[in-house]
């Protein structure tokens, strides 16, 4: 079996972090962390701000590069590629920022489909095709032509979401993706988060510090039914498949899924859940 | 107690640099090797040099004709002021056109570069390209630089053509020079090294506007108040580095063109 077929198989590890350190100048971000996503689970990560969540992410899809410790995203050891190197990792990657940043000089439809026209040879109209799709999968195609600044923010949070799925990443990586919004908008990004993992079979981390979305994520599936896709509450099976990380002080201070989490008797765990 | 202070200025000094040398290595790769995007090129050579015609035809325009001015009557004390043309163009095209549309190009552009790059970096959409698999010098950096050091020439000639013009306007109707010997004298003081001197100069103070310009803006950072004081550092920043530039160009083009 050749590399690529070991990770496409179901149950492989497509993100790998071992003993990672990383520190801006005298300040220590993250003292080790270690931990593996399997090819279609969800990692959930919690904790305070400033803990280094939003890091974890940043280093996976290579905008920082860790001090010490070895990263497997796909595959290549991202900490030791160089910039360009990386853009072949990036491929199979999409990462959501928080607040959108989206391109605010390009329409929703330039937005959402930019990948696929500056970064690939498909034709225009299959681009066009694919954009229509997954602004149609989030519920949003009737904007397809507004500028980003005339969107509300949970909109602009699913264009983000949008435009990290057009090219079909394998792994999608979302940064606070519900922060800011108010509950029922965020319920709408959180059902589009399960839809694509549960339906496109993504594998996802999730950095957030919003306890209600995490354990919405984790207890909720999408499923299709005569065409209608709803989400239901998980069986404990597929629920399992969600696992929430803690970091505090650059640490990993539990990891286990929602189950384990609300029965967990840490003090500061209890503190954070209160 | 000052020891720190200058240490930490040096350091900083060092550190961008540093930084500026990186991205002008990364800039002169990414201009010799693929992938390029010629839209973005082309938008910038439109945003750059189209649409600052309008400040360089008044800067030039008005220089001239406050040179004929000044010059008309210094040029009466020794009864030269049918010499009033070549001072005006000798002057324009070797100094004034370059170094003031350049000044006039760093305040446009410079400003606008530094601004728009600044607000991409702290709503993290340099981030978004580079996660999305573009390179940023190659999208953003690139395209302005091409812009840059291609338009200024350009601009600069155009500079100097209204600045003469402007020259002439003043020395026709205000101090009487008749026409044809205006222009006479522009061309019988013409010299092949003034024109190099004036066309290769252009070229290294758009670089210096445009990269400095870039490397203040991505490296901007503290929101909008960040972008505020990139927009600002560029502009003076370019600005010194239009006259600093000048000197050493002209240093080396007067060695290399009067042997």
């Amino acid at each position: 079996m050749t590399a690529e077929e070991v990770l496409n198989e179901r149950g492989a590890p497509v993100v790998v972090f071992d003993h990672v350190k990383l520190a801006f100048d005298e300040k220590v971000i993250l003292q080790d962390v270690s931990f593996t996503l399997i090819g279609g689970h969800t990692k959930i990560f919690l904790g305070a701000s400033g803990a280094g969540k939003s890091t974890i992410l940043k280093i996976i899809v290579g905008l920082l590069r860790a001090d010490a410790g070895v990263v497997w995203v796909n595959g290549e050891r991202v900490d030791q590629l160089t910039e360009h190197e990386m853009m072949r990792v990036r491929a199979h990657l999409g990462m959501v920022f928080q607040e959108g940043a989206l391109f605010d000089s390009l329409t929703v439809k330039e937005n959402v489909g930019y990948k696929l026209y500056e970064e690939t040879d498909m034709p225009l109209d299959a681009i066009d095709a694919r954009v229509r799709e997954v602004l149609g999968f989030i519920g949003l195609g009737e904007h397809i032509d507004k500028m980003p600044s005339e969107l509300s923010g949970g909109q602009r949070r699913r264009v983000a979401i949008a435009r990290a799925m057009a090219a079909k990443p394998k792994i999608l990586l979302y940064d606070e993706p519900t922060t800011g919004l108010d509950p029922i908008t965020a319920t709408t990004v959180d059902d589009e988060i399960i839809k694509l993992r549960d339906l496109e079979n993504v594998s996802s981390i999730v950095v957030t510090h919003q306890l209600r979305d995490a354990f919405y994520l984790a207890t909720h599936t999408a499923v299709r039914e005569n065409g209608v896709v709803r989400i239901v509450e998980a069986e404990e099976s597929k629920a399992r498949e969600a696992e929430f990380i803690m970091i505090k002080d650059g640490y990993l201070v539990f990891e286990g899924d929602a189950d384990d989490l609300r029965n967990s008797k840490d003090e500061y765990l209890r503190t954070f859940l209160s | 107690m000052l020891f720190p202070y200058i240490e930490e200025l040096v350091k900083r000094g060092v550190l961008e640099v540093q930084e500026y040398v990186r991205l002008l290595s990364a800039t002169f790769t990414a201009i010799f090797t693929p992938p390029h995007y010629k839209h973005d090129i082309i938008e910038q050579f439109d945003a750059i040099g189209v649409k600052s015609l309008t400040v360089v035809l008044l800067t030039g325009f008005f220089t001239g004709a406050v040179l004929a001015l000044q010059s008309g009557l210094t040029l009466d004390e020794f009864g030269a002021r049918p010499v009033v043309g070549r001072l005006v163009s000798a002057s324009m095209i070797k100094e004034l056109g370059p170094v003031l549309t350049g000044l006039m190009l760093c305040g446009r552009i410079g400003s606008g570069i530094a601004a728009e790059l600044g607000s991409m970096v702290v709503t993290d959409q340099i981030n978004a390209l580079r996660a999305l698999g573009t390179d940023p010098i190659r999208k953003l950096v690139v395209p302005r630089v091409l812009a840059g050091v291609f338009m200024a020439p350009v601009l600069t000639v155009i500079s100097d053509f209204v600045g003469i013009i402007g020259g002439w306007m003043v020395a026709r109707f205000q101090l009487q020079v008749a026409s044809g010997l205006y222009w006479s004298s522009i061309l019988k003081a013409l010299y092949m090294q003034d024109l190099w001197m004036g066309l290769v100069k252009p070229f290294a103070l758009g670089f210096v506007i445009v990269t400095v310009a870039c490397h203040v803006g991505l490296r901007t950072s503290g929101g909008t108040q960040g972008v505020g004081k990139a927009t600002t550092v560029a502009v003076v920043a370019g600005s010194v580095g239009v006259i600093a530039m000048d000197f050493f160009v002209t240093r080396i083009l007067i060695s290399l063109l009067y042997p």
